[in-house]
């Protein structure tokens, strides 16, 4: 650091002294330990960081560098990890939250005292799963064709069952998707991840996230394994439990960014 | 840093993988969550992630991502005509060739029998 102060890099809201079980030795992102702070009934759990990093402009070339982009997200995931392993709600803010100083951690709280607050009663006691579905391309068993007219029918009986096969896993990635529903309080699908970047292989079919009561998460758990073991060919893969990240959006909760409402 | 212990009982399906969310969750999966989903709230210091930069972040990821996985040898999707635009245009030249071949193969084997 340079002289300048400190930056306050924001992880998470929770309600009003709940993050008591934090590791002491736990670090944030860059290295950094942890403070907490509360304001009108909820905690803020932050880290002093550099403003070398994380001003605007350094912060917007940090972005675009892979190796920090990496450690930095860990960092954060660490954070929101160990609080969810905790009991009580843990609203994930998105990475890189930065604050001048304390003041403006404390103008955070309070600007959105009551979309926190809207959001910590939806999400209190449950956590997100994660469950994607992959399959990988038919397999090929054929021999070579003998004569032309051998090749040509085999290109399209192999273009047809390579359809049927897609046909088939996608609908077996729905059914999945729609059991796994039953038991969640509320699901979301993601676009398929790339395979070049989740380094799977297969195409992905399914990419749900799935919001599920603590009492019901071993029933999710059972459900998803019996389904993997059904599935057959397309392989299961279940992540969590994390944070509701992807049910925490407070557009979804803030009333007045919604249309009006019928009635 | 561990994982959190995973809450539930897991069924014993033969394809089922199963990982906590943190520590040993891949790049892809925290990307996708800390990146675009959780609370977005501006604090003082804003960067937009949501638009042009997420979109060069993932574009440089996924570059990345590729080639190193082609130093480590893997390139299937190069030969897979719904990732890659190359399999596709080599697919049917060689296609187109090997036709051609056949195509010359019978016109002979036809000029013998005729004569």
């Amino acid at each position: 650091m340079t002289g300048q102060a400190p930056l306050w890099y924001v992880y998470a809201v929770t309600p009003a002294g709940d993050p008591a079980a934090l590791p002491e030795d736990l670090r944030g992102v860059a290295d950094a330990p942890l403070r907490t702070l509360a304001q009108d009934g909820l905690t803020a759990v932050a880290s002093p960081v550099a403003a070398a990093d994380f001003d605007e402009e350094p912060l917007r070339q940090r972005l675009e560098d892979l190796a920090w982009l990496e450690a930095t997200a860990r960092g954060h995931q660490r954070v929101i990890d160990a609080l969810t392993a905790a009991p009580g709600c843990v609203l994930p803010l998105r990475l890189a939250t930065v604050c001048r100083d304390e003041a403006g951690v404390r103008r955070l709280l309070a600007g959105n005292r009551e979309r926190f607050l809207d959001a910590i009663e939806r999400l209190d006691g449950r956590a997100e799963w994660g469950v994607k579905v992959f399959a990988d391309a038919p397999e090929r068993t054929e021999a070579a064709p003998a004569t032309g007219r051998d090749y040509l029918r085999q290109r399209a009986r192999r273009r047809r069952t390579d359809e049927e096969a897609w046909q088939r896993a996608e609908a077996a990635a729905r059914a999945v998707h729609e059991r796994l529903d039953e038991v969640a309080e509320l699901s979301r699908l993601h676009p398929p991840q790339d395979a070049r970047l989740s380094g799977e292989s297969g195409r992905n079919l399914l990419n749900g996230a799935y919001l599920v009561p603590r009492e019901r998460e071993e029933e999710f758990c059972e459900l998803a394994g019996r389904l993997a073991g059904e599935l057959g060919g397309p392989r299961l893969n279940l992540t969590g439990p994390w944070a509701p990240y992807s049910f925490a959006q407070v557009t979804d909760l803030a009333p007045e960014r919604e249309p009006e409402r019928a009635g | 840093m561990t994982s959190p212990a995973p809450r539930g009982a897991y069924g014993g399906g033969s394809s089922l993988s199963e990982i906590g969310g943190g520590g040993s969750a891949n790049l892809a999966d925290i990307l996708e969550r800390v990146l675009d989903k959780g609370v977005v709230i501006a604090g003082d210091i804003q960067v937009n992630l949501l638009d042009i930069e997420l979109l060069t972040i993932k574009i440089r990821l996924l570059v990345a991502s590729v080639d190193k996985a082609k130093e480590m040898g893997i390139d299937w999707w190069e030969q897979d005509p719904s990732l890659s635009s190359g399999a596709r245009t080599r697919e049917p030249a060689e296609e187109i060739e090997r036709l051609r071949d056949r195509v010359a193969a019978l016109e002979s084997r036809r000029k013998e029998e005729t004569s």
